[in-house]
């Protein structure tokens, strides 16, 4: 998804070339309070808009399109310099991101995409699911290291595209690696309750000690499940190795206490770079490529889960 | 009277009995069950257990449908029950406290909906819809949007603990659930039910005091589904207002129409609709066992019920009975005509 040279020569033209992001006033579009993770992404953004000396026009959609277009239409409407739009859904935004590139205000999506002409936003700034998925399996083959491993994977909501692309993901990164296998492979629809759940069924139709890890597609199905492997007299995190993705803090508290081995981020701090493209399109007119990864980062046993568990609880998860 | 019941959940009886044995089918080792860390652990005991929650809901969901109505909102009420609960033991309540205050709230809520029923007269589906709607926001308000974790080992115990090696939550829907039948059937209240579902007006011509027991029943289900939503969220430690009881009001209808039960109320059974939450219960089990991919859940699931329902469609019951009574046993040929016929008067 390359931006055209054409566009970016008609943007560099238009572009106000002149202060930092201090001072100006950003629109953030939130889609609500679905989860944990997005309440701390609510709050990192507030933060980072504060540090950064930039005032947040804040508007909360509660899950509704129709919220966050009235909500970028106010925006407009008031002149921020920037809006930031954490799309609901992908479709239907065509028409109001015309009105925001009229009036020449830059659109940065984060954490999700949409499908509209990619001229009408700026970049969009979001995370690696694929790779996320990747990350962990990579991890889990390095700690076998050629040993035998029957794997067994809790995926998340089925056909949801983070369920697909962390499955894809995973089985990518274990592809060459003979030695391990996933054997069972069931929804537990990204909750803790339904994680807990199909890990029973898992452990009695395989047996506890004929199971090495579990590969979860998020770390709530993983919290549920290793209930379920205690519960079945096995531990968590030595007999049966734990790996999931999110990195939420009741997870860096289980890699704590040793009941899970690894989580892969998905970093909450989604504005952090969407500010930094911000300042340097303010700075010298620089457009970003039209997709901004996050870092994908992995936590083990060999970090201060405790501290991070302390950190992120303050950030609203 | 013991026969009577038996006669009436015999259908349930068989389809848990086919279910059970394509459970055995798919995983020979179905039955076998280990004690092992002071518990009970087989897929037996799953069934009992995870069919927990359902079965609670269908306890009281029976007697709203016997009045004729419904309630929607008892995936909502657990949500919230289990917001409360969580919030009552992370503020140093203790157990038994935060279950007085779920089950105060779960009560609150049956109270909102029985009174929009009884006395507002709004259509019990549409007054439900209500809380089913706002309801998972009040418990969001009270999570703040999280998952409420917590430590007490008494609220856990409710979700998670053993006695004498079974599940708690075995014993709780077990206990509801007898309770409740007990309690209708030893007095006239279940029969008043039965005929405020019938005609609602001729039995208030008759005396009933149909406003006060239609209360009464959305009561009972709001402290069910306050019940349910502790054991939920006991047993993962946490109250998820987002998740817990998600679109488990229509696997509870579900459990009440298995066993039986005519959505156009009158005649009930209980026990009917808890062998109902057993068998979808035993459904789920039968998808996890398999193996097979989960693209394929809803699909196994939905065939499985369809045949169950088909088979207790009253079109088939009706083959079935004249199949019955055109085949007696020992009668000779030719007065299989003559019963067929016997059979088609009584019918009619």
């Amino acid at each position: 998804m390359k931006l055209s040279s054409i566009l970016l020569a008609s943007a560099l033209v238009l572009a106000p070339m002149t202060a930092m992001a201090a001072g100006k006033t950003v629109g953030f579009s939130q889609i609500g309070s679905e989860s944990g993770w997005r309440a701390a992404e609510t709050t990192v953004t507030k933060q980072q808009a504060e540090e950064r000396g930039v005032t947040l026009k804040f508007a909360d959609a509660q899950q509704k399109q129709e919220n966050q277009i009235k909500a970028l239409r106010g925006f407009i409407a008031q002149g921020v310099d920037a809006i930031f739009l954490a799309p609901v859904v992908a479709t239907g935004w065509d028409s109001v991101l015309e009105e925001a590139q009229d009036a020449e205000i830059p659109v940065i999506l984060l954490d999700r995409k949409v499908d509209a002409d990619p001229s009408l936003y700026m970049t969009a700034v979001t995370s690696d699911t694929v790779y996320e998925g990747e990350v962990a399996g990579n991890w889990l083959k390095d700690k076998m290291a050629g040993k035998d491993c029957r794997i067994v994977e809790l995926q998340g909501t089925t056909g949801s595209s983070p369920a697909i692309d962390r499955k894809k993901g995973f089985e990518k990164a274990i592809a060459d690696a003979s030695n391990l296998e996933i054997v069972r492979s069931q929804t537990g629809d990204f909750t803790r309750a339904q994680g807990k759940v199909v890990m029973e069924s898992f452990l009695k139709a395989e047996g506890a000690e004929n199971i090495c890890a579990l590969y979860a597609h998020n770390d709530d199905m993983a919290v549920g499940a290793i209930q379920a492997i205690k519960e079945a007299g096995a531990k968590p995190g030595e007999d049966i190795l734990v790996v999931a993705i999110d990195a939420v803090p009741d997870m860096h508290l289980a890699i704590a206490n040793g009941e899970a081995n690894a989580t892969v981020e998905l970093t909450p701090n989604m504005a952090g770079p969407a500010f930094d493209i911000l300042d340097a399109y303010w700075k010298d007119g620089t457009m970003p490529e039209k997709w901004v990864q996050t870092e994908s980062k992995l936590y083990t046993q060999d970090d201060d889960n405790n501290a991070i568990y302390e950190m992120k609880k303050s950030l609203g998860y | 009277m013991m026969g009577g019941t038996l006669r009436r959940i015999a259908p349930q009886l068989i389809i848990l009995g086919v279910v059970i044995l394509l459970n055995f089918i798919v995983f020979p080792g179905f039955f076998s069950i280990e004690f092992q860390n002071g518990r009970l652990f087989g897929n037996i005991i799953d069934v009992l257990n995870r069919g927990a929650p359902v079965a609670l809901l269908a306890t009281g969901m029976t007697l709203v449908i016997a009045t004729k109505g419904i309630d929607l909102s008892v995936g909502a009420v657990m949500a919230i029950a289990g917001a409360v609960a969580a919030s009552v033991v992370t503020a140093g309540g203790g157990w038994f406290l935060a279950l007085l205050a779920a089950l105060a709230a779960g009560l609150a809520c049956g109270s909102w909906n029985g009174i929009l029923v009884a006395v507002f007269r709004v259509q019990p589906i549409v007054a439900t819809l209500v809380l089913m709607v706002a309801g998972r926001g009040i418990g969001q308000l009270i999570t703040e949007g999280k998952i409420m974790t917590f430590n007490d080992p008494g609220l856990i115990h409710l979700g998670a603990g053993t006695i004498l090696g079974l599940p708690t939550p075995v014993y709780i829907w077990v206990i509801m659930g007898g309770l409740i039948t007990y309690v209708v059937r030893r007095t006239a209240l279940g029969m008043l039910i039965e005929s405020i579902g019938i005609n609602e007006t001729s039995s208030r011509l008759a005396g009933i005091n149909s406003r006060v027991l239609l209360v009464a029943v959305y009561l009972v289900t709001g402290f069910c589904a306050a019940l349910a939503g502790v054991v939920v969220a006991a047993d993962i430690k946490g109250a998820d207002a987002n998740n817990a009881g998600l679109w488990m009001e229509l696997d509870a209808i579900l459990a009440v129409v298995i066993g039986g039960n005519s959505l156009l109320g009158g005649r009930f059974s209980i026990i009917a609709s808890l062998l109902g939450a057993l068998i979808i219960q035993s459904v789920n089990s039968v998808i996890l066992l398999s193996g097979m991919p989960p693209e394929f859940n809803l699909v196994i699931k939905a065939l499985l019920i369809i045949v169950i329902l088909f088979i207790q469609s009253p079109a088939v019951q009706h083959a079935i009975y004249l199949f019955r009574a055109s085949t007696p046993p020992h009668a000779p040929n030719e007065n299989g005509a003559k019963n067929n016929q016997t059979a088609k008067e009584s019918l009619s």
